[in-house]
């Protein structure tokens, strides 16, 4: 593979070349299109899920915001609204919980002479390999023993356990490149322990640790076999009705639905790919 | 330094406080560890109450016999007395005693609210127990024990089921407070008479689903490995810039709302979806069916688990210096033998992080083939949940879960060996 054709290429080299990206293309494409797709779908003015002869022709009869409106409960539905505001009271405090404990024990984690260390890290990555089937299957037995089933309670624990592999693969990253010496070097000039974990080290972990905050947080907005086995019709969330919707007769509402979370995971990933940047700078200027 | 450190008489280096220096790192060192385990100790024991607890509690689960809360044994005690003496091989009724038994724990798991659940435990192992139990209950808690007798007579009046010694076995050889059957039951297999076998061809779904579970996730991972590799490849060899750009196409994916993407799936696979309109506007006659069937979840899967493929792949490749792939050339290699000897062996650790990662992930998918996958394209996964939400047979939902977890935790494993649990990055 080379990134340039030099112009002494042979023809087999050449129908090489362009064939290995034209494969790379479609590749990205049959990555990209299914979600591209569902956006101008959303805005159909009809209840169909495909476009319509007069959305071909770009008529803006064709295009109308209506599924939107069935979201915010203008057919005097507001199931979905529920959901959602169910969602966004879940979702802050399991990756509240996430952050705080995943934060400390990341940073345990990182000192030098662990005990146990890879039997505890790999403990703690588990609830992200072990499949959710199992991890509900055994959440509804246990939490039912402990009164948590069908509980706001039970389900943000639940969603917090999820979500902690993921900020202790992120908080941990960053602390392996973090200079042990400026603690130090804090200490030295009087700091105590909890200034200099405030004033020095945060700041500089503070990237990676808002990353495993936004992975807990769509894990917990994304989740839905947890929320259906743990939870109870009082915490309905945003992918439970989206899940239900889809499996008994599905509605257009969907596609709006849809739309606004791919705009949510879009602001998301803009969010983490500046942070992972500002990240690499700050390394940059600390000594290695 | 030196005018810190002292000796003792026997020739050991002091510190500064006297103690001898060996003995003062070593408190150093523990009250390290100390500070390390301290700062871990609230996350893990957050983790055991509400992860590894109830793991445990469905492992336990898997072997408990209970009906409902209760164990079994402890609904019908006097029954299980009365069957010690009792031999199911002699291809008799069980005589009045053990009827007698059974009117009294009858009584009680009626006044309990117990005997139906009683019925549906036992149904799972002897089709048809379910109503004999749930059309005793009543009738049985007006008997008095005392004088009624008796009660066989009575028992085959409400039905003659209460004679049949298969039933009666059943009943017998699950009466202890633990049972292996839902295990047999996972694997298709059956305690008869004449001991453990497997049930009829026919009748093996689990082992089905268990094949078609792996045999699926084995394809998607092919799948996602094929069109990974050109990718990830062409990924690490752009520079930075472009390649940065390109990798927002894979990253978008990886942040997209799985729930999102397999609705987009769902969508556009339909019979009247996008793509079947523009293969009919391409002149095709025949509308495709994507979705409902094992094509679709493939599809959909194969989408949803590629980038967990091509950013290990992408991370491996980007440390291959180019210049080996020239050298190769260079030393009279055909581009074909240059990538299978130089560049392709590099490329495995990475291969093996992916195809484990992606393996692992699809085994326990449960919401894509619920949606996509109709009848011949669930997982075992799919099954589970529907022991949960229709059956109520927890205990073998338990069983398959439990059956499940051991082949992940063994990937898992094996990913640890290969990987490395730490070295696990996202995006």
């Amino acid at each position: 593979m080379a990134t340039k054709l030099p112009s002494y290429a042979t023809f087999g080299q050449k129908v090489w070349f362009y064939a290995f990206r034209v494969i790379c293309g479609l590749v990205f494409f049959y990555l990209i299109f299914p979600i591209l797709t569902i956006i101008p779908l959303s805005f159909n003015a009809q209840d169909f899920f495909t476009f319509t002869p007069e959305m071909l022709r770009l008529d803006p009869d064709g295009y109308s915001l209506k599924h939107y409106r069935d979201f915010f409960g203008a057919n005097g539905d507001y199931s979905w609204l529920q959901a959602f505001s169910n969602s966004i009271k879940i979702a802050p405090l399991a990756t509240l919980i996430a952050v705080s404990l995943g934060t400390l024990a990341a940073i345990g984690l990182t000192q030098p002479h662990v005990p146990f260390k890879k039997a505890i890290t790999a403990l703690l990555i588990s609830p992200m390999i072990v499949p959710l089937i199992i991890t509900s299957a055994g959440m509804f037995f246990f939490y039912a023993n402990i009164g948590l089933q069908g509980t706001f309670m039970g389900v943000v624990l639940a969603h917090a356990a999820l979500g902690i592999p993921f900020v202790i693969i992120t908080v941990t990253a960053t602390l392996s490149s973090f200079d042990e010496s400026l603690t130090r070097a804090a200490a030295n000039m009087g700091a105590d322990p909890v200034t200099t974990f405030f004033k020095v080290q945060m700041p500089l972990i503070l990237p990676g640790v808002i990353s495993g905050g936004l992975f807990a947080f769509i894990t917990s907005f994304d989740e839905v076999i947890v929320v259906l086995l743990v939870g109870s019709a009082g915490q309905k969330t945003l992918p439970w009705q989206m899940f239900i919707g889809l499996r008994e007769q599905i509605s257009p509402t969907i596609l709006a639905v849809a739309t606004i979370l791919v705009t949510i995971s879009i602001l998301l990933l803009t969010t983490v790919e500046m942070l992972r940047r500002r990240s690499e700078r700050l390394r940059g200027i600390t000594p290695s | 330094m030196m005018a810190d450190t002292h000796l003792d008489e026997n020739g050991l280096v002091l510190a500064a406080d006297g103690t001898p220096l060996k003995q003062s790192l070593a408190r150093a060192l523990r009250a390290q560890k100390l500070r390390a385990l301290l700062l871990i100790a609230p996350l893990l024991l957050f983790v055991t109450i509400s992860f590894v607890l109830p793991i445990g509690e469905m492992l336990m689960r898997s072997v408990q016999n209970t009906a409902g809360t209760e164990y079994v044994p402890d609904l019908l005690p006097n029954v299980v007395e009365e069957l010690e003496e009792w031999e199911p091989a002699s291809g008799e009724m069980p005589p009045e005693p053990v009827y007698r038994a059974l009117a009294q724990d009858l009584a009680t798991a009626f006044e309990n609210r117990n005997h139906t659940q009683l019925g549906r435990r036992f149904n799972y192992e002897s089709a048809g127990m379910s109503s004999i139990f749930r059309k005793s209950g009543r009738r049985v808690s007006n008997w008095d024990i005392e004088t009624d007798g008796p009660f066989r007579e009575k028992f085959l009046d409400i039905d003659d089921d209460w004679g049949n010694v298969e039933y009666w076995a059943t009943i017998k050889a699950n009466s202890g407070y633990y049972t292996t059957s839902y295990f047999l039951a996972a694997f298709d297999a059956q305690r008869t008479s004449e001991g453990i076998q497997m049930k009829e061809p026919d009748q093996r779904i689990y082992s089905k689903l268990m094949i078609r579970t792996l045999w699926l996730s084995f394809l998607i991972t092919f799948c996602t490995f094929a069109l990974g590799y050109p990718v990830a490849w062409l990924l690490a060899d752009l520079p930075a810039k472009s390649a940065n750009l390109l990798l927002i196409l894979v990253l978008l994916p990886f942040w997209t709302s799985l729930l999102v993407r397999t609705s987009a799936w769902k969508i556009l696979l339909q019979q009247q979806g996008v793509i079947n309109d523009f293969w009919i506007a391409l002149g095709f006659t025949e509308r495709m069916s994507l979705i409902n069937n094992q094509l679709g979840v493939v599809i959909a899967m194969t989408h949803i688990l590629l980038p967990f493929m091509i950013l290990p792949l992408y991370s491996v490749m980007k440390t291959i210096p180019p210049s080996y792939l020239r050298a190769a050339k260079s030393l009279g290699a055909t581009n074909t033998v240059a990538f299978l000897r130089v560049y392709f062996p590099q490329t495995t650790p990475g291969i093996g992080a992916g195809s484990l990662l992606v393996f692992i992930l699809a085994v326990g998918y449960f919401i894509t083939p619920e949606l996509v996958g109709g009848a011949d394209g669930t997982f075992i996964s799919n099954r589970i949940y529907y022991q949960f939400s229709s059956s109520g047979n927890w205990g073998l939902a338990a069983a398959l879960g439990t059956i499940m977890l051991v082949v992940v935790l063994l990937l898992y494993y094996i990913y640890d060996k290969l990987v490395g649990v730490d070295n696990v990055k996202l995006g």
